[in-house]
């Protein structure tokens, strides 16, 4: 029978909800159990965060001061030795897992399977490979831990525990490994506050080279707060300093699932469309008709964002 | 003084339209362009960069793969790198396999910093760097986008998901490299000739003693499921009134 191991991932106090997002692609293999591992330096709260999620079978808090901040350096050894005695060890698909799991699956002497998008079996799996023009089917040996990320634009967040269900039991882990000491944190740029985050929001607005300002930029900023949208970029944009660099979706950014993508002043380049195909609508905005962009989108608009965007400022209201 | 190491890889050209070949056994490769691995190019500016400044006294670029792969080799000789090596197979190491193979160049080359892409835009795998890192057992910086350099301690500016990260690391380390790092520079043509002159040494994988079994069995390629085509409207009217259509507005 399949165990996963998942590792939480979170920021602030607060469960990312890419930690949901692995649950359900965990509970996609049949009859497994799901441990979350809870990684902090004081992970109560975290730790019943993880509890209160449906599938979840047991959490364990493992705390410590070095796990304060999420070096992968240092938490490699422990989820390497948590890993014992599991099946599956997944992590997200996230700056956080990518840096980390890898790291994990070398100190285990196994390989690495990134970015699953499809479960079709506990060992087959179906993941994309060249900015997503294609997607492989790939098996797994039975015989030895599967270490994994999972693409969280291909799961949706695992619900709450129905009310009345008891939350997963919780328990204290202790992993006795040396911790290296040659990799210390120094600090994170404040999050940018007030706008929904990319990875989550139902919407999102995204801007190109074509805003061509950090000032015009601002445009795509009023839209999307209109519509209560988080908002994205381009590299194109990003590069230029219109926008920082969390906010890139693409192959090397964010891949992202909102209900509504509206790319502005975007060509559609390969690397920028693999972030958005999971979008349910996207609307393009863009001057050029031969754009490739408008071979994604489900609604097209061809004509200048200077002239457009003011318009359709005015037209959805307050 | 200190040597860096670069992996550069092989890979299909960025701007390639990929396709998938009709029996699904892989992706078409014939007469198609292949280059460095983009954020691989970006890692050997930056070593060049570092050694301009005086922080290294050597460049040696290193790639696993077919014997064409020296193209990439001399192209990375033709930016600036110093030597190279060739561990010459034709079949593509998982990273696994990869990072061991890297483990046996450190070995040999003693360097202080490894330079690596922070993902092939072949496999979108982003696992080499952090498992030679566990491997070596060293510290790793990933998805860098700045490196700044402190006798035997470096502190790089992460590109995290949450905005930027900065760490500090003892040296030797790993580092990968991000697109905002640096803009790599052109090669000229004399660069071109003189790199023919260049070391470049060829190591037979069989002799480096490596375990490279594969461990996952790709059973097929396909082409991403495609969206369906959509509309075009004519104004802002027509979408906003689309919009309302879908219940989006
Ligand atoms: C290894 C690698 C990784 C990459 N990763 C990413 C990634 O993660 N994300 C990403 O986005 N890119 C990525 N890229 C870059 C990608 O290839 C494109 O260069 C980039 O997406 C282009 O950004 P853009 O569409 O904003 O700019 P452009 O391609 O310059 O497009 C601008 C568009 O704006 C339109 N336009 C101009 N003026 C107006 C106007 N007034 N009104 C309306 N439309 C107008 C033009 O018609 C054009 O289509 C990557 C590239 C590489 C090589
Ligand atoms: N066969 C290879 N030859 C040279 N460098 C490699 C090879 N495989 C991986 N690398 C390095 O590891 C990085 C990450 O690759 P990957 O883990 O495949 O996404 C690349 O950007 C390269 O710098």
């Amino acid at each position: 029978m399949a165990k996963i191991l998942i590792v939480a991932e979170h920021a602030g106090g607060k469960l990312n909800q890419a930690t949901a997002k692995c649950v359900t692609c965990a509970a996609q293999i049949e009859g497994a159990q799901i441990d979350v591992a809870v990684f902090a330096r004081d992970a109560a709260q975290l730790a019943a965060e993880a509890a209160a999620l449906a599938g979840v079978t047991r959490v364990l808090r493992v705390e410590n001061a070095a796990n304060a901040e999420p070096l992968a350096a240092v938490l490699a050894p422990q989820v390497a030795e948590l890993a014992k005695g599991y099946t599956h060890v997944f992590g997200p698909s996230t700056t956080f897992g990518k840096d980390l799991m890898p790291r994990v699956a070398a100190l285990l002497g196994v390989g690495q399977l990134s970015d699953i998008m499809v479960v079709e079996s506990p060992w087959r799996f179906r993941r994309p490979v060249y900015a997503g023009n294609a997607v492989v089917t790939v098996e797994a040996p039975e015989d030895r831990i599967l270490v994994a990320t999972v693409r969280t634009a291909s799961f949706s967040a695992a619900p709450q525990r129905e009310s009345g269900q008891a939350p997963a039991p919780v328990e204290s882990a202790s992993v006795s490994v040396e911790l290296p000491t040659h990799t210390r944190f120094v600090e994170r740029s404040a999050p940018t506050t007030g706008r929904p985050d990319l990875q989550t929001a139902t919407r999102v607005v995204s801007g190109g080279r074509a805003l061509g300002s950090a000032e015009n930029f601002q445009m795509v900023h009023r839209l999307a707060d209109k519509l209560g949208a988080a908002v994205g970029a381009s590299r194109a944009a990003v590069d230029a300093g219109y926008a920082p660099n969390d906010l890139q979706v693409g192959q090397t950014g964010k891949i992202i699932a909102p209900e509504l993508y509206i790319a502005i002043g975007i060509s559609g380049a390969i690397q920028h469309l693999t972030g958005i195909k999971d979008a349910g609508t996207i609307v393009a905005i863009n001057k050029d008709p031969e754009a490739p962009i408008f071979e994604v989108a489900d609604i097209g608009l061809v004509g200048d964002l200077f002239t457009i965007l003011p318009e359709l400022e005015k037209a959805i209201g307050a | 003084m200190s040597k860096i190491l670069v992996g550069l890889k092989r890979v299909v050209d960025a701007n390639v339209r990929v396709r998938v070949k009709p029996d699904g056994s892989g992706i078409v490769t014939d007469g198609v362009k292949m280059s460095i691995n983009p954020f691989d190019e970006i890692a050997l500016e930056e070593a060049l960069r570092i050694k301009e400044k005086g922080g290294a006294s050597e460049i040696v670029v290193a790639s696993i793969g077919p014997a064409e792969t020296q193209q990439q080799l001399r192209t990375g000789l033709a930016m600036g790198a110093d030597r190279a090596i060739l561990v010459q197979t034709d079949t593509a190491p998982e990273p696994l396999a990869a990072a061991r193979i890297f483990l046996k160049l450190i070995e040999k080359e003693d360097p202080a910093i490894v330079l690596f892409g922070k993902q092939g835009i072949d496999d979108d795998n982003n696992q080499t760097g952090q498992m030679l890192a566990a491997l070596w057992n060293r510290p790793q910086a990933t998805f860098a986008s700045k490196i700044e350099l402190d006798g035997t301690r470096a502190r790089v500016t992460r590109e995290v998901d949450a905005g930027l990260e900065t760490i500090e690391v003892d040296l030797p380390a790993v580092f990968t490299a991000d697109l905002r790092l640096n803009e790599p520079r052109y090669v000229k043509l004399p660069e071109i000739m003189k790199a023919k002159k260049k070391p470049l040494d060829t190591l037979a994988l069989a002799d480096l003693g490596v375990d490279t079994t594969p461990q996952f069995r790709t059973l097929k390629y396909e082409p991403p499921a495609a969206r369906e085509k959509g509309t075009m409207v004519k104004d802002v009217a027509e979408l906003v009134n689309a919009l309302k259509t879908k219940g989006l507005l």
